[in-house]
């Protein structure tokens, strides 16, 4: 296939050639095409089908705006759909196919959607689809989306990489047309640090597709070697495609950065885009402005561009889509691409301008006054019909139409914070309201200045001003001498007609559908967009809200303005998830928290369990152990017959220091700690304000003036936060000191009858920690293993003789391994989190699912603990009549009536032969477990009365599972409940 | 001396050093640490002790200051981090608390924390893709508590490129973060 379409000239690299394929066949191209410029130059004008009524599809566009070449690049695990043709640049190798139609491009059997266009308007799936109700998920669904759609996913794992970066500026500049690259150098040469974001692969915007020079040099030209003195100052980081998608509050941008879509695939380790938050001080936007087209009966015809577009592609890529094309316009501007076109040897066959006036176009016939009124062609434009001034048709034949109904400033980034745009008689369009984004300023033809030489100034002189407001001086460039037309337009939005025109050719939405929404009063632009899907999807409306707008005013009687617009959010362009997601995927997705023995756990093969982000060891299977309940059966009664070790590390641990740590621990915790000896450890409680249970553990004295508290492990976080709230906003005049010491200290659990045994091994002999001497709820500092800073505890969660024993994080594994290895003789075993949830279910300890959020003191059954002698967080509160009921809910242990039934945690407990509902419920079981101690299933729950209502017997019920189960209300400390163990 | 043997916070015996390109990320486990807060109305006794102890002024709100044997940068109001060779002052806390004796409160933050050492032509690069700080304008020997891979991190520019204190819990995943940055810039 030759390019048979190439032209002369362009900013394309003719010494090389580039291989690639659209739909399997062969073409050929060069650096610095696009997609959509080397299949043009081969002669393609079809490049898709539309959403709804497969239409054939070209390019309406050449840039990011683009609603119809939408295709598949790339194949397999790679493949992306929706990708649009027109700004993807072309690589050797590309590989690209078309969508959204079966079997072919150009035989699709879904065009026969298209015949059945009357009864596939606006709405009509809300009215058609609704009945039988079943049909819609199972039948209706599937079809709909089958038959309308865009691209399809590969459903494999995306392979590439995905970055994120902060970049900081004082000056950020979005766009690097004439207006951004006047900007950039003004500041850059002010010493500013900027930024100049371009979602073009090189700088100059408009200048790029245009052939009117600036001063003595053509407009890329002036660009490129401002890029290069920017680029050479330092201060200036030109950032080429990067699309600012988003402008956030305190002037952060966000910005996608494309650094491998132009590469057949990402190099090595290198991400294919990075999505960048942008700090900037002010900011400049000069994005430019998007033309629009105007709607005519089947003005969506392979062929159909619009003006500026075709512009683009003679001038920039030296293709044009057909060797007989027109014009259709309604300004001046639309002439230039007239003038361009028969500079380049196209072959005009009529200039059709809407103007009466109309300026004459040498070396094409001009019809003033007419206006296009239909077209013809199946895969592509073959003749226009245009209606003459004097009300005579006349059809013209040509391959290609530019259309130009006018230029709407880019003012979406404006509105991101809800800022509205004014409208702009003289040029009809909005351009930026006063509301904009705080910092930032409008430049060029973003702000409605639509030619050269006003982007010019205007840049620069938006730059002097943002920089002034920073402090800092810069005067404007020499700039180069441009051109300066003035805008001459005649608003025109539609050719009227019975035949379907289309606004919004990506959601296939006609004047029809706007006509149908204020017949049906979907008036509110808001509830048009909804009920016609205009402006929706890829291209967001850009080329397509302004026309239905000024179809849905003529229809209501209102100005444009008055008709108002929809809300522009971010992103700007679509973005890929894998962008928005970065690195964090897989498991990296958060961060992992490794405990001090997790590598020695892995050596036992142990099976973990996230608690948060931690890891941790669930149960140590050994050999022939085929299911997780023998393994923490095992653990249990090895733990309870001798002695176990357990990594508690992950328990919060909070310094407290100062000469009023004690005065604030009182505050903190609802029982009292003043007067704790040193030397000892109490549990505490922690209510929020409201008097509800929400964390405890232990404090232990180290020193009058020095404690060292212990949380839960998933409240360690919000434990630390309360605290240093309380500390610097509730009693700031306290002198106490905090500070995390969570990750310093490896601390494990030595629980069992030879647990002291265990531990005299390691403890260095100058410590003696017999009972006499280190006695149950004991603390202290001690050296291990020589002479190794260790902290240990006398405490139990496990209601056996335990300690916790604490060395610095670095000397954990060791120490793990040395408990091992000098436990042997007693058959020490590690044990995970279910055997240590086991024992404290056995035990009667509350956990997280009894401090529930719900749950006070009084129903834990540790009401005398909040104590009425000193004032602490939630002890008012908790003395709420509510709270206090005689029948309120109280922590109790429940057993089976039958020792070979399960106790289910989650059941509510419902009185014998009562009724089973929500008015009957006499409470809930938290926790479960099965005790091999025991030999049967325990819960612990609450229960209304539950203190006074031990030997009873209720139905533990749920509902859910269709389980009952008959269980006898007892205490719920299963195991030694008088606590004889701890002390011994 | 104790015979347990101690490893670093990627859980290796020695340390990791990553080379990606002209970049060198070291596990720099060697450095003892120390929190330093003041007591209440002990301000001006506890920097005058501090400043006896470390031969420097406590430095300013976001700096650092170096010495021979000790450096030490701000982590909050009235609190400073202490740092020293580990081998030779792994008992910093002992030794602070003799010198700040009830001018201001201790605490051990050793093992809290694994360090990653980053060097190299595109170190700014490095960082720029791992956290929010402003990284082009810091100077040396300047600090900023930040977030890396959602960590919470201080980040001190020295002389030789970056030093990233994070949770040594993390370290894995920080480790990681760092390494998948340096492909992406090397």
């Amino acid at each position: 296939m030759t390019q048979v379409n190439r032209l002369q000239g362009g900013l394309i690299s003719r010494d090389r050639t580039l291989n690639f394929t659209f739909d399997g066949r062969n073409y050929q191209g060069h650096p610095g095409d696009t997609l959509a410029s080397a299949l043009l130059a081969n002669g393609v004008r079809l490049m898709g089908r539309s959403f709804k009524y497969h239409r054939p599809r070209g390019p309406l566009t050449a840039g990011s705006e683009e609603p119809n070449a939408l295709v598949h690049l790339r194949s397999g695990a790679r493949q992306e759909p929706n990708t649009r043709a027109t700004v993807t640049e072309l690589y050797d190798g590309l590989e690209a196919r078309s969508q959204n139609a079966w079997p072919s491009l150009k035989f699709d059997a879904l065009a026969v959607n298209d015949c059945l266009s009357n009864f596939l308007t606006a709405g009509f799936y809300y009215k058609t689809f609704m009945w039988p109700a079943i049909f819609w998920e199972k039948i209706y669904e599937p079809v709909i989306r089958r038959a309308a759609g865009l691209g399809e996913i590969s459903f494999e794992d995306d392979p590439d990489v995905y970055d994120k970066g902060f970049l900081h500026c004082d000056l950020l500049i979005i766009g690097a047309g004439p207006a951004g690259l006047s900007a950039a150098l003004t500041a850059g040469r002010a010493g500013a640090r900027v930024i100049l974001a371009e979602e073009d692969l090189r700088p100059g915007g408009r200048l790029l597709a245009e052939t009117s020079p600036l001063s003595d040099q053509s407009g890329a030209t002036w660009a490129e070697r401002v890029r290069g003195e920017l680029v050479a100052a330092g201060n200036v980081r030109f950032m080429p495609r990067t699309t600012v998608i988003g402008a956030f509050d305190h002037g952060i941008y966000g910005a996608v950065e494309r650094v491998s879509d132009h590469l057949p695939q990402p190099e090595a380790g290198k991400p294919r885009q990075v999505l960048w938050r942008i700090y900037s001080k002010r900011a400049i936007l000069a994005a430019g402005a998007t033309e629009r087209p105007i709607a005519f009966a089947n003005n969506d015809r392979p062929g159909v561009m619009l003006a500026g577009a075709m512009r683009a592609y003679v001038n920039r890529w030296a293709a044009t889509p057909a060797q007989d094309v027109a014009l259709f316009t309604n300004n001046d501007d639309g002439h230039r691409t007239a003038r361009d076109l028969i500079a380049k040897g196209v072959n005009l066959a009529a200039v059709v301008d809407v103007r009466p006036n109309a300026p004459k176009v040498d070396g094409a016939a001009l019809f003033a006054g007419a206006e296009v009124i239909d077209s013809s062609g199946r895969l592509g434009l073959k003749s226009i019909r245009i209606r003459l001034r004097n009300g005579e048709t006349r059809d013209i034949s040509c391959g290609a139409l530019a259309v130009s109904g006018g230029w709407n400033p880019n003012v979406h980034l404006t509105c991101h914070q809800r800022g509205r745009p004014a409208w702009d008689a003289g040029i009809a369009a909005f351009v930026p309201g006063d509301a904009l984004p705080t910092g930032m300023a409008v430049a060029g033809a973003a702000k409605g200045d639509l030619s050269t030489a006003g982007a010019l100034s205007g840049g620069a002189g938006a730059a002097v001003q943002a920089l002034r407001t920073l402090g800092i001086t810069a005067k404007p460039p020499d700039l180069p001498e441009a051109e300066d037309m003035a805008v001459s337009l005649k608003p025109f939005w539609h050719a009227k007609g019975t035949k379907r025109a289309w606004l919004d050719q990506q959601n296939d939405v006609t004047v029809k559908d706007v006509k149908l929404a204020h017949q049906e009063n979907f008036i509110s632009v808001e509830h048009l967009k909804r009920y016609t899907t205009l402006g929706m999807a890829i291209d967001q409306g850009k080329t397509s809200n302004v026309g239905a707008l000024s179809v849905m005013a003529e229809l209501t009687g209102k100005s444009i303005p008055e008709t108002g617009t929809t809300i522009f959010r971010p992103p700007y362009t679509p973005v890929a998830m894998g962008t928005f997601a970065g690195r964090s995927v897989g498991k990296e997705f958060r961060p992992t928290r490794l405990t001090p023995s997790h590598k020695w756990a892995e050596e036992r093969g142990a099976v973990f369990v996230e608690a948060g982000d931690w890891l941790r060891a669930q149960w140590f299977p050994k050999p022939g152990e085929t299911h997780w309940r023998q393994s923490v059966d095992r653990e249990v009664l090895a733990t309870r017959g001798s002695v176990g070790i357990c990594d508690v590390t992950t328990l919060g641990k909070i310094d407290v220091q100062g000469a009023d740590a004690a005065e604030f621990l009182n505050k903190i915790y609802a029982n009292g700690f003043v007067k704790l000896p040193v030397g000892k450890v109490r549990y505490g409680l922690m209510l929020r304000e409201d008097g509800v249970a929400y964390d405890d553990g232990t404090a232990a004295r180290l020193a009058e003036d020095h404690f060292v508290v212990t949380t839960t492990t998933v409240n360690a976080v919000l434990v630390y936060r309360n605290m240093e709230f309380a500390r610097q906003c509730l009693w700031p005049d306290l002198d106490v000191q905090l500070a995390s010491i969570t990750e310093a200290w490896a601390q494990y659990a030595v629980a069992g009858p030879n647990s002291r045994k265990l531990l005299q091994k390691i403890v260095d002999p100058a410590f003696d920690i017999s009972n006499d001497a280190f006695p149950f709820m004991a603390c202290g500092e001690i050296t291990v293993c020589d002479g190794l800073r260790a902290r240990l505890f006398r405490i139990s969660f496990s209601g056996e003789l335990a300690y916790e024993i604490a060395v610095p994080t670095r000397y954990g594994d060791a120490l793990m391994r040395r408990m091992a290895e000098v436990g042997a003789e007693f058959d020490v075993i590690p044990y995970g989190t279910e055997a240590l949830g086991v024992m404290r279910i056995e035990k009667g300890h509350p956990a997280g699912n009894e401090l529930n959020g719900t749950t006070t003191a009084l129903n834990l059954g540790m009401g005398r603990m909040v104590s009425k002698k000193k004032d602490c967080i939630g002890n008012t509160l908790s003395e709420r009549e509510g709270l206090n009921t005689e029948d309120a809910l109280r922590l109790v242990g429940l057993r089976p009536v039958d020792p070979t039934n399960p106790v289910v945690a989650g059941s509510h407990l419902m009185a014998e032969g009562g009724p089973v509902d929500a008015a009957h419920d006499q409470g809930y079981i938290t926790s479960a477990a099965y005790s091999p101690v025991l030999g049967h299933s325990i819960g612990l729950g609450f229960l209304k009365r539950g203190g006074a209502r031990k030997g009873e017997i209720l139905r533990a019920v749920n509902p859910l599972e269709g389980v009952e189960v008959a269980v006898e209300v007892v205490s719920a400390h299963f195991v030694d409940p008088e606590g004889e163990k701890l002390r011994v | 001396m104790s015979d347990l043997k101690p490893v670093t916070p990627l859980g290796g015996e020695t340390a990791r050093v990553d080379t990606i390109g002209g970049l060198t990320i070291l596990e720099n486990p060697d450095w003892a640490l120390a929190s330093l807060s003041a007591r209440q109305d002990h301000d001006a006794e506890a920097a005058e002790s501090a400043k006896d102890f470390l031969g420097f002024d406590l430095p300013e709100v976001g700096a650092m200051a170096v010495g021979d044997v000790f450096s030490a940068f701000w982590i909050g109001p009235r609190s400073w981090m202490v740092a020293a060779s580990h081998d030779d002052h792994e008992l910093l806390v002992a030794e602070m608390k003799i010198a700040l004796k009830c001018a201001a409160s201790v605490v051990e933050q050793t093992d809290g924390w694994c360090r990653f050492d980053v060097a190299g032509a595109a170190a700014f690069d490095l960082i720029e893709r791992s956290c929010a700080a402003s990284v082009r304008a810091m100077l040396a020997g300047q600090v900023v508590h930040t977030t890396i891979h959602h960590t919470g991190c201080f980040l001190i520019r020295d002389d030789g490129g970056w030093s990233v204190l994070g949770p040594r819990s993390s370290a894995g995943s920080l480790h990681h973060a760092l390494v998948t940055a340096a492909h992406s810039v090397a």
